[in-house]
């Protein structure tokens, strides 16, 4: 290849990656959900016809990485490339052919040149609502917990399929919500398609092909090369989660090898009856990032990025949930595979893993109104989700940060935002004084948050909370964050359970703390300054600062 | 100047940059006709007025005027934005509702970036300490659910003159849609510490979204008290000096306003610079009668593009300022102001290259700023910067760089380009210097892309206006790879914000949220709010107008229901009636139509916020006459410039700009040089003078 075009592939490769980053851009201006739009929970990426993932959005949440990536060979496999027209859209939630869950729509449209077809766009987006028992971890089977789409078409040459869409109104709570995300994310499809095509024009590029074997190539090699510099070895790493019937282990043994890293699950509690298990597409979407994180964070993903991470799931461990096991809420879970990752690699490369943060994010789900007290109801029908997260956990030269969501990347929205949608009111929504995690870097603080109907009336939270029982860890001499707690304002602080569908009584209001995150190091080689800090702003208590830290003000 | 000849008018500008502080004067005598002097002098960090005055003085000296000659002076300045970047404000206190004390820290509860474990959030501009909660609470409709608690608040009042605060923020959840709480506490305050400066958030940032209204009215507070004084003195010199003319400022969303206002709202001045730089392209659309325009300005270390539509740059209500994290989107505080839309990225002439883990090229956002500065400045440089590419690729000569005031050193740049490019991707620096400018191009071309589709605009029939350092000498390589057959170098481009300034009008924006659905359109209530907006911005206006003829814009904010990003649809400046509210629900099907493809079936459309605009009538500009062909004046010089396309190295004939007549055209490839600046022009361009002395580029479509 000569100079020149081994510039013009790079110019390329950066252009691919803002074709995806516009394409999730637009469906963040044009989606209904608010777990799209003001969260942020989604994912774009342009695939080549084999099913492999070129290039992906960096906005965009983790669990969805690979998972994604997975998917669109599901969808070729039951409508091959060459059966493809302009102007068609499949669809998809079937959580062990898409990202895990009901709740998470995947779109795949083909883009074409010159009436030939010369990529595949793919999104997934979690939507507000899918019918069925809604978000929340009761459901004993997948047909409990909603509408189930298996890889169909949306769009036939683009003209809507309205059996479809009547089946999808039809099962929902939020009917007019779900069809407009349905056509934000063909539309956001369509805006890759757009641009690919306009750059493939410009370069006079008749296929992509050759641009995708540049792309592989210097990801793999990249990613073998941070892979290489680790030092070689075994490391096994646990972690508890509260789980739903009963305390859940996750085990993983991680061996660093010369071109890949093999983790082997072995050792992982079985699956439960309720919807907290999770398929392994997922398992390997948060143990893939909380590795790269820490390994490769560089690297953009891609399915050659991605292919050095190998990962032995057991069958019947809780991370690798079969059909029909129910995985409504399978991130409570998920989301603490990052920090079992990090436990293993701690013991390879101490100075660059965080503590155990809070992982799981704290997103009640509330509903009120008749379906949950009938025709007593005091207030209108409602069902909302809000995203929210404790502590991370320190970091080897910084602290953890201070609720904010990791490792999932979505954005809490607005209490006046929340508040203008349904007919709940916030009391409190602030930090969390003393739960932190001590270290010489401390962890990030957990919230509070107090919420209330309008009037005070009855209302519900469907539970899917974790780390209560099994706060996060510190690591090297740190200590461990705060745990969560889940309760009533009542005088008695009566408690609520962790996960599961639970009445707040008319005049009370539900509390929630959230977790703080895991400290680094030993909290006396902390510098007084910033323990100072931390006093002076209300966030450790005197009497804390005095047993934890050795502070002498 | 003989008495008898006095200008009727002569207006001033100055604009305070981080390097200089440029001044614009232009005087008109009794037929209209307009003269220019400029002067250029070093911005004065310590006393930001010395270097305006010092500007002053010298062009007043250049055009044989006096101070009393001027009859309007025009001011705008980076200083509230360098006072937030450098932490350099007031103590500020907040006094917000109890149970929301950390709004500020918690933000929206992200990262704004997922893979780096080691990123740094911006701090509030409030430490906790000073964040103190009262108890009061509102619901979403104005409700009092809990009253205030005035005790509680009073309370707070010893501990804040302990504590030496010198500015207070007070906003509470819901205030916008009913304020009476933030005013009676603002009013306690008044009574018990008069001289302390107060920001109300229902008055700064009217707006739904506690954070980005609080982050708002605590920055204004912040900047206020530094920006009071700088300006209590730069009036003081200018009297001193015996000027008598009213001063205005730059506000951020292009119009000017009076100092009065400044001072209360001092947030509104943060981007004034830049807004000047899209009047200027505005103006200069406008003299060509170009409906359609890009402005692109790249300088030493950023590039910002702006969408010029009808000669007005967008609007728009949000900016982040003072990103901790490489110019990340969401690595910033956010403002919640009238804006002039435009994307700015890490761009720039010092922009520094290097290669990944994958052995790809990056440029930027690191700078190598003035010191070192670039390589080939032998300063001390070794890393490659843009102007060290562009020097290596031979489109710079080395001993007539910046006038000959600056001579450059091509061994240093091909030293650098090959260490941290050339080497591991086998490339000689000639090549690696072209991968870091292509690289560059593509990144600005991406950043004018986006913002494109942000817009649902495309680059069909639009034309570059291009200015700055860079502007002119990427701006042809950008142009095609967006699809942009036509450019513009103006004139005068060195001071084009201060040139910016001079033609903006006197205007402010109110903007205000109020909630209504087309489905129960709220009527009486919607047209009781334009109403009290179009009297506040007319009264606003009217202190700087002088009687001045105004116009008045309208527009609403709406999306389908439960959608999270709102589409601007005008609305007539005049009372709504029950017949326009079926037309409005079409104009926004359209509108959404545009950006979209298709509008969304069975939906409800809901307007979150009103923004009202009364603007002075800006004056109209004479189309610029046609002029005559006129032979081009012989090369300077020839050098050897390898293109950026293809690879390939050929003599580009070198043009002195001030040899150039209007008329006179050149073909590409080629360079056209001034001492601030080279035009390139590309292979299969030509380039010609218009009758304003403006270079006019055209791509030829058979090249």
């Amino acid at each position: 290849m000569n100079a020149l075009a081994t510039i013009q592939r790079q110019i390329q490769w950066n252009r691919l990656i803002a074709v995806v980053e516009e394409q999730a851009q637009t469906m963040i201006r044009t989606a209904f959900s608010t777990t799209v739009r003001e969260a942020g929970d989604l994912s774009a990426g342009i695939f080549d016809l084999e099913g492999r993932m070129m290039a992906q959005a960096v906005a965009g949440t983790p669990g969805h990485v690979n998972s994604m990536a997975e998917s669109v060979g599901h969808f070729l496999a039951k409508f091959p490339a060459h059966t493809m027209r302009p102007g068609d859209h499949y669809i998809t939630n079937d959580p062990w052919l898409g990202t895990g869950h009901l709740h998470d729509l995947t779109v795949v449209t083909p883009a074409f040149r010159n009436g030939k077809i010369v990529a595949l766009f793919a999104n997934t987006a979690h939507i507000i609502d899918i019918g069925g028992l809604g978000m929340g971890p009761e459901g004993r089977s997948v047909f409990e917990e909603g509408l189930y789409i298996p890889i169909v078409k949306c769009f036939d040459q683009g003209r809507p399929n309205e059996t479809f869409f009547d089946f999808l109104r039809a099962g929902s709570r939020t009917p007019v919500e779900l069809e407009g995300d349905v056509y934000s994310l063909c539309a956001c499809n369509d805006a890759g398609a757009k641009r690919l095509v306009e750059m493939m024009d410009e370069y006079r590029m008749e296929s992509l092909d050759a641009l995708a074997a540049f792309i592989f190539e210097a990801s793999l090699r990249a990613t073998e090369e941070a892979i290489a510099a680790l030092p070689r070895g075994s490391f096994a790493a646990e972690i508890r989660s509260d789980g739903y019937e009963a305390p859940v282990v996750l085990r993983a043994t991680m061996r660093t090898e010369e071109r890949r890293i093999l983790v082997d699950f072995a050792g992982t509690s079985g699956l439960s009856t309720r919807g907290i298990n999770v398929p392994p597409a997922y398992c390997r979407a948060y143990s893939c990032f909380g590795i790269k994180c820490v390994v490769a964070p560089e690297i953009p993903n891609n399915w050659a990025s991605l292919r050095p991470f190998e990962m032995i799931i057991p069958e019947g461990c809780i991370l690798n949930a079969p059909r029909p096991y129910p995985v409504s809420v399978r991130h409570v879970i998920g989301q603490l595979l990052p920090d079992l990752m990090m436990g293993c690699l701690a013991q390879a490369v101490p100075e660059r893993v965080n503590a155990e943060g809070s992982s799981a994010l704290w997103n009640p789900p509330l509903r009120g109104g008749a379906q949950v007290s009938g025709q007593a109801a005091e207030v209108e029908d409602f069902e909302i989700i809000t995203f929210n997260s404790g502590g991370t956990g320190a970091r080897p030269t910084k602290d953890g940060l201070s609720g904010i969501a990791f490792p999932s990347g979505v954005r809490t929205m607005p209490v006046e935002a929340t508040e203008n949608v349904a007919p709940v009111i916030f009391w409190r929504k602030e930090l969390r004084p003393d739960s932190a995690g001590a270290g010489r870097t401390r962890g990030g603080f957990g919230q509070i948050m107090e919420i209330g109907a309008k009037n005070d009336a009855e209302f519900a939270v469907n539970a899917i909370f974790d780390r209560v029982a099994n706060p996060p860890k510190g690591r090297f001499g740190g200590l461990d964050g705060a745990p969560g707690w889940v309760g009533l304002d009542d005088p008695n602080g009566t408690v609520l359970r962790t996960k599961g569908f639970q009445v707040v009584p008319k005049g009370r209001h539900l509390v929630l703390k959230l977790p703080g995150g895991g400290g680094y190091g030993d909290p006396r080689a902390r510098d007084p300054a910033l323990v100072a800090r931390d006093v002076a702003n209300g966030l450790v208590s005197e009497e804390a600062a005095r047993r934890l830290y050795g502070w002498a003000g | 100047m003989a008495p008898s000849d006095r200008p009727a008018r002569v207006r001033l500008a100055a604009d305070i940059g981080g390097t200089f502080t440029d001044v614009a004067l232009e005087a008109e005598d009794a037929e209209r006709s307009v003269t220019r002097w400029t002067a250029k002098v070093l911005t004065t960090p310590h006393a930001p007025e010395l270097g305006v005055l010092e500007g002053v003085r010298v062009a007043l000296a250049r055009a044989g005027l006096s101070a009393a000659d001027v009859t309007l002076m025009i001011h705008g300045t980076t200083l509230a934005t360098n006072a937030l970047i450098e932490r350099k404000g007031a103590r500020t206190a907040l006094l917000t509702t109890e149970g929301f004390r950390d709004v500020l820290a918690l933000g929206n509860e992200s990262r704004y970036d997922q893979y780096d474990l080691n990123i740094e959030l911006p701090e509030p501009l409030v430490p906790r300490r000073w964040r103190l909660p009262v108890p009061e609470r509102l619901d979403n409709t104005g409700r009092v659910l809990r009253p205030l608690d005035e005790a509680a608040l009073r309370a707070h009042i010893p501990f804040l003159r302990a504590e030496g605060i010198e500015a207070l923020a007070i906003g509470f959840l819901h205030g916008f849609v009913n304020p009476a709480h933030e005013r009676r506490a603002a009013e306690i305050l008044r009574e018990e510490w008069p001289e302390l400066p107060v920001s109300l958030a229902s008055e700064v940032s009217p707006e739904m979204r506690e954070w980005e209204r609080f982050s708002t009215t605590v920055a204004n507070a912040y900047v206020q008290p530094l920006m009071a004084r700088y300006l209590g003195r730069l009036e003081a010199g200018l009297r001193e000096m015996g000027m008598g003319a009213p001063l205005f400022l730059m506000l951020s969303g292009g119009g000017l306003t009076t100092i009065e206002t400044a001072a209360r709202f001092p947030i509104r001045l943060v981007e004034s610079g830049p807004a000047g730089g899209a009047i200027f392209s505005a103006h200069v659309a406008r003299q060509r009668g170009l409906e359609k325009v890009l402005s692109f300005d790249m300088g030493g270390t950023t590039a910002k593009v702006c969408l010029i539509d009808g000669f007005a740059p967008q609007a728009s209500r949000s900016f982040e300022v003072a990103r901790v994290g490489r110019f990340k989107k969401g690595s910033g505080l956010p403002l919640r102001i009238p804006v002039i839309e435009m994307v700015e990225i890490g761009a720039g002439g010092g922009s520094l290259a290097s290669l990944d883990a994958m052995g790809r090229i990056q440029v930027g956002p690191e700078s190598a700023g003035a010191m070192p500065g670039p390589a080939c400045y032998g300063r001390g440089g070794t890393k490659p910067a843009v102007t060290d590419a562009n020097l290596a690729l031979g489109r710079y000569d080395a001993a007539s760089f910046a006038g000959g005031t600056l001579a450059l050193d091509a061994a240093a740049a091909e030293r650098a380009l090959r260490e941290h490019v050339g080497a591991r991707l086998g490339l000689e620096p000639g090549m690696a210097a072209l991968g870091v400018v292509e690289v560059v191009d593509e990144n600005m071309a991406n950043a004018a892309r986006v913002h494109a589709i942000e817009s649902a605009k495309s680059y069909e029939g639009r034309a570059i206006i291009a200015f700055g350092g860079g502007g002119p000498v990427h701006g042809y390589r950008v142009a095609e790879k967006i699809g942009v057959e036509r450019i513009l170098v103006p004139s005068g481009a060195g001071v084009g914000s201060a040139i910016g300034f001079l033609r903006a009008p006197v205007a402010y924006e109110v903007v205000k949220s109020l909630y209504t659905r087309f489905g129960r359109f709220d009527l009486a209530g919607v047209n009781a709010l334009l109403a009290e907006m179009s009297a506040e911005a007319a009264r606003t206006v009217a202190a700087g107008s002088f009687g001045a003829p105004t116009t008045e814009t309208r527009l609403a904010y709406m999306r389908y229901v439960g959608q999270g990003h709102e589409i601007a649809v005008a609305l007539p400046a005049r009372p709504l009636t029950e017949a326009d509210v079926p037309a409005l629900r079409a104009a926004y099907d359209a509108e959404y139509t545009r950006f979209y493809d298709r509008p969304v079936p069975g939906s409800d459309v809901e307007v979150l916020s009103f923004a009202v605009t009364v603007s002075t009538v800006v004056e109209e500009v004479l189309p610029a006459a046609e002029v005559e062909d006129a032979p081009a004046p012989a090369p300077l010089r020839v050098q050897q410039v390898r293109d950026t396309a293809t690879g390939e190295v050929s003599p580009w004939p070198v043009y002195d700009r001030a040899a150039m007549a209007p008329g006179a055209r050149v073909a590409g490839p080629c360079i056209v040089a001034e001492d601030e600046t080279s035009t390139l022009v590309g292979p299969g361009w030509s380039c010609r003078m218009d009758g304003l002395g403006y270079l006019e580029l055209t791509k030829e479509r058979a090249a």
